[in-house]
């Protein structure tokens, strides 16, 4: 069966599409809402925000997180700041220009459509916020203050101190927490989707309609079924082992939507961060991110001569020593529009070409320097404090240097993933009725994301994005009952979980679950990292099903499987993690240029700058699971640009 | 009622009630002092405050802010200890460096003032009001019958013993360390608290209840002195 | 930098709510001190299942220091002995050579322990869903910009809001008092105009509910504020004192 992939995209003019949809869409009337039952998978600014929204139209939701509470979710972390198209700063942005830097800063990947609703809605997501009592940073004159951040000429970024992410997380989680209390949202915490369950309607067509879960408390295997499953369940970039993600954070609920059909969409575009603190011994567990709003008033540089890079990574030479006339301010010397304030993969891309000649400083000649020391003569130390004091008291409690006096050192690492379960312009995945929103989908962000634009999405998606689309399915459900968790598919599925956790608790090997993720990692930084190459995607491909098989034969899970086990909810997170990356070389292997964050060292211009093949690659990557062991299946959805013109990324002039 | 079940109403109960004690204590401690510039006029106080109607008013309603304060203190540290999951709780315990001994032991110090309090009533109120309103007079060892409101001869009596001076001052210590941290701790639980004012009142609290327990511990040991040293 | 110690690590461990639990200690060898305080908890627990044994349970997530989920009382102190820090931004070299490290769980009625150092915290969702929100509805809200506040009334609810919900302030009361957290949601909300609308039934509603938890009564000792990782004031406290005394004598 020859699959057509249809984006469901709107007729009209680009700026009138969203309004043209919301029109013309079909909605649920306010009796039959409270009929319908809705699961949302994570709780995080995507799901949280469409839990609660969800909640206050009147249907029954039912949120799931695998943390204690939602407010735990990773996108707390997220410290830099949300983009909005306020242009509460008169200079000069707008909806459009909001729309081109998103496009251009994702080096022509997303989807046009998509890009500009999500432009549109981000001055309702400020206000949405403002109105819960997120606080903002204001001005003295009580209007809000803004930022400006990587890929952008604007200032746009709205923030609360260095903590935006925790402050709209809290926000959403405060609506959500209300929609508790009237009794329209019901909670679920410390429970882990294991399935999502697919139930055949009258025209033989699947759909989502619950999901199977583990009580992480009391190691139970439980059902819970819905009309709808929407899944909001963040990135995958812990396949790398190292990255910025939470240690929870991981790909399993998208991977249990592949397997069960939903394609999944440009996996290889992974997004490296430049500025998080490098990594300093393999007992390492994570890389703590340096907010990005750091290069706002940091100056990144390596020693211009090899000798002094050389003595920095012995530790003779002290970095102030070195002369301002003896510095490489790479990012300003080659970008010299943008500076420091490149969009993220071009930074992380360049570090690494210098790290990589040996200009790196560090003990492991793998850091640049990020410095303030120009910003504090500038400014004065009071208004750098201000401004970055907790960053940098972080950075002291973690390196035990003082970043006052002395050069942060940075390097870039995993921290989002662009890449994720494929959806069309009603955020449904292939599958009809699963949803999936905020950065478990693949949708706007292109190649490359730009610097606070994950929580504009994540907020986007589900306070003011799916809230409607859902509807346009549902509308037709309204006649469907409540479905019964005994039936034969629910059985069927929760016996495939159970089978598959006896199958890892029965492999009693030698291996810890981390000893394996430490190797997977290994492997995907290595061979899928920042720089990938033909042959070394081959030899991740070939390497990864060497993981896999030691994963099956040599894993030893201590405990027992029907009570709490952490080793258990590891493994199982692991063993979709190795199909992540699997799918990520595979895609990686098959996208045959360099775009975005996706950097095949065979496409690049004779300076090193990524080199699209717009001719060939102009499309969004759908895989389709073809069965354990099987290279899945590719289906190309194209990507037409009618409202703007793809030109080749420029940040020089 | 708000007052009896809620944690923020208890605690305001402590607070009004801890309050209005530290007023009685800075009127008795200022009363006393006059008892060092003169004996006759401290007796001319202690006439006025005896069998009165306003007198007695403020007797019971002292004892009434007295019992409410203990009472509550006690149901307090029932329910807390409740909340902790009992009495033993970690096996390793260190204080911060910014939280006063005091602040955590005040059931402990609260406990000590009121030992403190049965000593100092006996001593003095039971020879002195309690006769008053009875109609009769105490007698004392050594002294004989002393009049109600001879209050200074009472004082010369009770502080010339040194035991008798060493225990209130210990008291008057235990009083101090209560107070320093009640004296904040009343405003905060009101409150009338926030970022700038927290250490003012903390100082401005030490400063008074110094003041206050200065003055009570000068007449104890003035009056040990003038039995001593004179 | 970069040197190793040695020591003990004294661990609470327990099976269940209900099950006795006791102090196991393990011997630690040559930890570099730039690890974290739980990425060394995760080379012992490397070690226990090598060894075949099931690792400590513990709450972890970020480690990063914003989550909330890690916790431990480790020597005495929440989140240990480093001050505005989270458990997970502890490094070892707070610690020296032959020292003995104390691990236990926050231990409060209002947080049963789930397992080792785990505790179940969901008391503070409770106490959230009784009014930690201002009652708007997704939509329909105005502009922004449409009312001006002062950046020293914003700063301040920022400073409140900056509470990560971990419970170190119930964990580090003498009392069990939740009161820091309540207060610096009631807060926050209580400084912005948008909050301040429902001032008053929030925190009633936030009080009442902590109450009937279990929470203990505030004696200002001021333990919570010095063990906070967030450094939250117990001013906040004040303003939450204010705001429940005046609602209440308006009633």
């Amino acid at each position: 069966m020859a699959k057509t992939i249809d984006s469901k995209i709107p007729e009209g003019p680009l700026a009138e599409k969203w309004t043209n949809y919301k029109a013309h869409q079909k909605l649920v009337n306010p009796a039959n809402k409270r009929k319908l039952d809705i699961i949302i998978v994570g709780s995080g600014l995507a799901g949280a925000s469409a839990a609660a929204t969800l909640g206050d139209l009147g249907f029954k939701v039912k949120c799931f997180c695998i943390q204690d509470s939602p407010r735990r979710a990773h996108s707390i972390a997220a410290q830099g700041g949300i983009n909005a198209a306020k242009n509460y700063q008169n200079d000069g942005d707008s909806i459009y220009r909001l729309f081109y830097d998103t496009i251009k800063g994702g080096d022509y990947r997303s989807r046009e459509a998509n890009v500009y609703r999500l432009a549109e809605v981000s001055n309702n997501i400020i206000d949405q916020c403002v109105a819960q009592g997120v606080p903002f940073a204001r001005e003295y004159g009580g209007t809000l203050a803004n930022r400006s951040f990587g890929g952008a000429q604007v200032s746009r970024t709205f923030y609360a101190r260095g903590q935006t992410g925790q402050q709209l997380l809290l926000g959403a989680y405060s609506a959500l927490s209300r929609q508790v209390k009237l009794g329209n949202v019901e909670l679920f915490t410390r429970c882990e989707m294991l399935d999502v369950v697919l139930i055949k309607d009258e025209n033989g067509e699947n759909r989502a309609r619950g999901i199977i879960y583990r009580d992480l408390v009391t190691g139970q295997i439980k059902r819970c079924s819905a009309h709808a499953v929407v899944i909001g369940t963040g990135g995958y970039g812990n396949a790398y082992f190292l990255s910025t993600n939470a240690m929870g954070s991981n790909g399993s609920a998208a991977i249990q939507c592949y397997r069960k059909g939903a394609w999944f969409a440009n996996p290889a575009f992974a997004q490296i961060h430049p500025t998080c603190i490098p990594v300093h011994g393999d007992k390492q567990s994570k890389l703590t991110l340096m907010s990005e709003s750091l290069r706002n008033d940091g100056r990144i540089w390596v020693p211009k001569k090899l000798e002094d890079a050389k003595a920095l990574q012995a530790g003779t030479l002290n970095p102030n020593d070195i002369p301002d006339e003896d510095r490489d301010f790479y990012l300003e010397r080659r970008y010299p529009a943008f500076g420091n304030l490149v969009p993220r993969d071009v930074a992380s891309r360049a570090a690494k070409e210098r790290c990589d000649k040996g200009y790196g400083v560090n003990n492991t000649g793998l850091a640049v320097f990020l410095d303030f020391k120009y910003a504090i003569q500038r400014l004065g130390k009071d208004v750098v404090a201000d401004k970055y004091g907790n960053l940098f008291d972080m950075y002291q409690e973690i390196t035990d240097v003082n970043p006052y006096e002395n050069p942060m050192m940075i390097f870039p690492a995993i921290h989002y993933t662009m890449g994720g379960i494929w959806v069309d312009y009603e955020l449904q995945t292939s599958i009809k009725g699963l949803f999936a929103i905020g950065e478990c989908n693949f949708s706007d962000h292109g190649a490359n994301r730009l610097g606070a634009s994950a929580l504009m999405q994540g907020l986007a998606d589900g306070y003011f994005v799916l809230p409607y689309t859902i509807q346009n399915y549902l509308s037709d459900q309204i006649q469907v009952p409540r479905f019964s968790t005994d039936l034969p598919e629910f059985k069927a599925a929760e016996d495939g979980v159970k089978e598959q956790i006896e199958k890892i608790m029965n492999i009693k090997g030698k291996r810890s679950v981390d000893s394996i993720h430490k190797e997977l990692g290994h492997i995907m930084w290595e061979y899928v990292g920042m720089g990938r190459t033909k042959e070394s995607l081959e030899t991740a491909l070939k390497k990864l099903e060497e993981v896999e098989k030691s994963f099956w034969s040599d894993l030893f899970v201590p405990g027992q499987a029907d009570t709490l086990n952490v080793e258990l909810e590891k493994a199982l997170r692991l063993r979709d993690f190795i199909e992540v990356g699997k799918l990520m070389a595979y895609d990686g292997l098959n996208r045959e240029e360099s775009c975005g964050g996706h950097f095949r060292e065979e496409y690049q211009t004779p300076e090193g700058e990524a080199l699209r093949q717009d001719d060939k690659f102009s499309y969004v990557a759908c895989w389709e699971y073809q069965g354990a062991g099987k290279a899945p299946e590719l289906l190309k959805e194209p990507l037409n640009y009618e409202y703007i013109k793809v030109q080749t990324r420029n940040y020089k002039n | 009622m708000w007052l009896i079940d809620s944690s923020i109403g208890r605690k305001v109960v402590m607070s009004v009630t801890g309050s209005a004690l530290i007023f009685f204590l800075a009127f008795h401690g200022a009363m006393n002092f006059v008892a060092l510039i003169s004996e006759d006029g401290y007796n001319a106080i202690c006439e006025f405050l005896g069998a009165n109607w306003y007198a007695l008013v403020g007797t019971v309603g002292l004892a009434a802010l007295v019992a409410i304060h203990f009472i509550y203190a006690f149901v307090l540290e029932v329910r807390n200890i409740r909340a902790v999951g009992g009495l033993k709780r970690y096996s390793r315990k260190e204080r911060p460096a910014n939280v006063e001994w005091a602040s955590q032991n005040m059931l402990v110090l609260g406990i000590i003032v009121i030992l403190g309090l049965a000593l100092h009533l006996t001593d003095f109120w039971s020879k002195m009001q309690l006769q008053d309103i009875m109609g009769t007079t105490a007698s004392l060892e050594g002294l004989g019958q002393v009049s109600p409101t001879d209050g200074a001869t009472l004082i010369g009596y009770f502080f010339g013993k040194t035991y008798v001076a060493i225990m209130y001052l210990i008291w008057l210590a235990a009083i101090w360390f209560h107070l320093s941290h009640g004296f904040w701790s009343a405003i905060q639980t009101l409150g009338w608290n926030n970022d700038k004012w927290l250490c003012r009142w903390q100082v401005i609290g030490k400063i008074v209840v110094s003041i206050i327990i200065a003055m009570f511990a000068f007449v104890v040991i003035g009056f040990w002195f003038k039995a001593h040293c004179c | 930098m970069d040197k190793n110690i040695s020591f003990t690590l004294k661990v609470w461990r327990q099976r269940g709510p209900k099950e006795k639990g006791q102090f196991v200690s393990y011997p630690m060898k040559d930890i570099p001190t730039d690890t974290s305080f739980l990425e060394m908890l995760d080379i012992l627990n490397e070690q226990l299942i090598n060894k075949g044994e099931e690792p400590i349970v513990f709450d972890h997530d970020c480690r990063e220091g914003i989550c909330g989920m890690c916790s431990l009382y480790i020597n005495g102190h929440a989140h240990g002995p480093a001050t505005g820090a989270t458990t997970c931004q502890l490094y070892m070299r707070r610690f020296n050579d032959g020292d003995v490290i104390t691990v236990e769980p926050w231990r409060s009625a209002g947080f049963p322990i789930i397992r080792d150092l785990m505790v179940d915290r969901s008391a503070y969702d409770k106490i959230m869903q009784a009014g930690g929100y201002t009652s708007v509805n997704t939509g329909g809200v105005p502009d922004a910009n449409s009312i001006p506040i002062s950046k020293e009334k914003a700063d301040l609810a920022m400073d409140a809001a900056s509470c990560i919900g971990c419970g170190a302030c119930v964990a580090a009361c003498k009392n069990g008092s939740a009161m820091l957290f309540v207060s610096a949601k009631v807060s926050q909300l209580a400084l912005l105009p948008q909050g301040q609308v429902e001032a008053a039934r929030r925190a009633k509603a936030m009080i009442a509910k902590m109450d009937e938890l279990g929470f203990g009564n505030c004696t200002n000792t001021r333990a919570c504020e010095a063990e906070c990782p967030k450094c939250v004031s117990i001013s906040n406290i004040a303003r939450l004192n204010r705001e429940f005394i005046c609602a209440k004598l308006k009633d």
